[in-house]
């Protein structure tokens, strides 16, 4: 069955310029392909006819890398639940529908080109405390370390975070908590990870406030956008780290960049 | 960690929310359930008005701490209202809201609204320069001739919608600000604010309530 879509796209041709939205008529589509193979489509006949393609962010294609992410018809990956924009297929839309396609809207996420925008913030929140310090040397024996197998699932739960920025893109307040937070319930919940414990969610929600992203209301809209249904749980379990860390732990010392 | 910086934080404001706001919800339900007492009679709560005056001390403690406690929640609010706005300096030309309730989204408004109604009602009943017939420590008379006028009485009944939506979304966000999550506990958590959130302001409107019916005159 072929779709036909009007489609309504956001064109910036630099981070300083300005952008506007542009009307494309996107007819021929099969039903079967996903929402950036219909933009692959739109962009071959935008080539052919001379114009710039729509630039967009995208790499596995299978929902894993956290590269893509539109905002879809006002919806942070568009209208399937617990999907990545890559997943997406055309059968989620109506024949002739209208489709407003806008990049992840933040100021700490600033439009590189298009639809494209700059999460890079997102990493330094990472290499604020996101990881754990471990000794190189011998393979310990797999079962060396005990962990319980509710707390492996729940950090399990909380690695599935990809990085994609929906949950920022999705909150009113432009908030990166479910992000931050999943990274700190997984290493917070694993024996692997209480070392650097309290250090790492002063270190990272202090990086978060930094880079601009506002701050959490609660409201639930993140987890509802995030493709892999991380759950606002986890900021819960944030805020209590953070608590206990800011009272209970020892402040840092000036100039210290050890770890361990 | 110093005050300064847990304050510069944003987590550290929304906790000095969750705090002040458990002290605000607290001193609601002492509230609601002294006000009732208008339905035993007028001497039950005008005898309970002059016994508030027995313990000036613990009166005027209560009345800081509720102070602070406003102030402190709206300073948080306020700061934090600025940083998210600054946040998204472009809006997004269509947003569909998937998840949140219409109580979440009205908080900041919602909350500038019960501001300026607290204003009003401490005018209006505890210093009385907004009743046009006011006796000091007489609140069955401040009351009564109060919301025999309905549009005074209307204002009570929609500030006490804007009380229940704020308590609906706020006394559960509380939970969630001071990190009180187990799968345990996460359903009682939903319960208890929307206990509070449907029982404080029904109790509340009841009295302007009570007054319009003429069951109380």
């Amino acid at each position: 069955m072929t779709m036909h879509l009007k489609l309504r796209v956001w064109r910036q041709p630099g981070p300083t310029a300005a952008g506007r939205f542009v009307a494309y008529d996107a007819p021929d589509l099969s039903a079967d392909m996903s929402f950036l193979e219909m933009l692959d489509v739109v962009n071959e006949r935008l080539i052919e006819q001379g114009e710039a393609p729509i630039a967009f962010d995208h790499d596995c294609r299978e929902g894993i890398c956290g590269s893509c992410g539109l905002m879809i018809n006002g919806v942070a990956h568009g209208p399937m639940r617990g999907t990545a924009t890559c997943q997406l297929h055309l059968r989620s839309f109506r024949d002739g529908q209208e489709v407003v396609i806008e990049p992840w809207r933040a100021k700490a996420f600033p439009v590189v080109r298009d639809l494209v925008v700059d999460r890079s913030g997102l990493d330094r929140i990472i290499a604020a405390g996101g990881y754990i310090s471990a000794r190189t040397g011998g393979v310990p024996d797999a079962n060396a370390v005990l962990v319980a197998k509710d707390d492996a699932d729940s950090a399990m739960d909380a690695a599935a975070c990809i990085g994609c920025g929906a949950c920022v893109a999705a909150c009113p307040n432009a908030s990166a908590s479910l992000f931050a937070a999943a990274k700190i319930a997984h290493l917070g919940l694993l024996p692997q990870g209480q070392p650097e414990r309290a250090k790492r969610v002063l270190r990272m929600v202090s990086q978060m406030d930094m880079e601009a992203f506002g701050n959490c209301t609660n409201i639930g809209e993140c987890q509802e956008a995030c493709p892999k249904l991380i759950s606002i749980d986890v900021i819960a379990r944030m805020n209590r780290d953070f608590l206990r860390a800011s009272l209970l732990g020892r402040e840092e010392r000036v100039g210290s960049s050890g770890e361990g | 960690m110093p005050f300064g910086r847990f304050w510069g934080s944003t987590i550290g404001k929304k906790v000095v929310m969750a705090v002040t706001g458990i002290v605000l919800v607290g001193y609601i339900l002492a509230h609601v359930t002294a006000n009732l007492l208008i339905f035993v009679g007028p001497s039950a709560i005008d005898g309970y008005a002059a016994s508030l005056r027995t313990l000036p001390v613990l009166l005027w403690g209560v009345r800081v701490l509720l102070l602070v406690s406003v102030v402190l929640h709206v300073v948080a609010a306020t700061q934090l209202a600025v940083l998210a706005r600054a946040a998204r300096p472009t809006a997004y030309q269509r947003f569909v809201p998937q998840a949140s309730s219409s109580a979440s989204r009205t908080m900041r408004w919602g909350g500038v609204a019960l501001l300026l109604f607290l204003v009003y009602h401490i005018l209006h009943f505890t210093t009385g320069q907004a009743h046009s017939d006011f006796i000091h420590l007489a609140p069955y008379h401040n009351i009564t001739t109060a919301f025999r006028v309905w549009w005074v009485a209307g204002i009570y009944v929609v500030a006490m919608v804007a009380l229940a939506m704020h308590l609906y979304h706020g006394t559960w966000s509380m939970f969630q600000t001071l990190g009180i999550e187990h799968e345990r506990v996460n359903a009682a958590r939903r319960r208890f604010a929307t206990i509070i959130a449907v029982a404080v302001p029904l109790g509340f409107v009841s009295v302007p309530i009570a007054v319009l019916l003429g069951a109380l005159r």
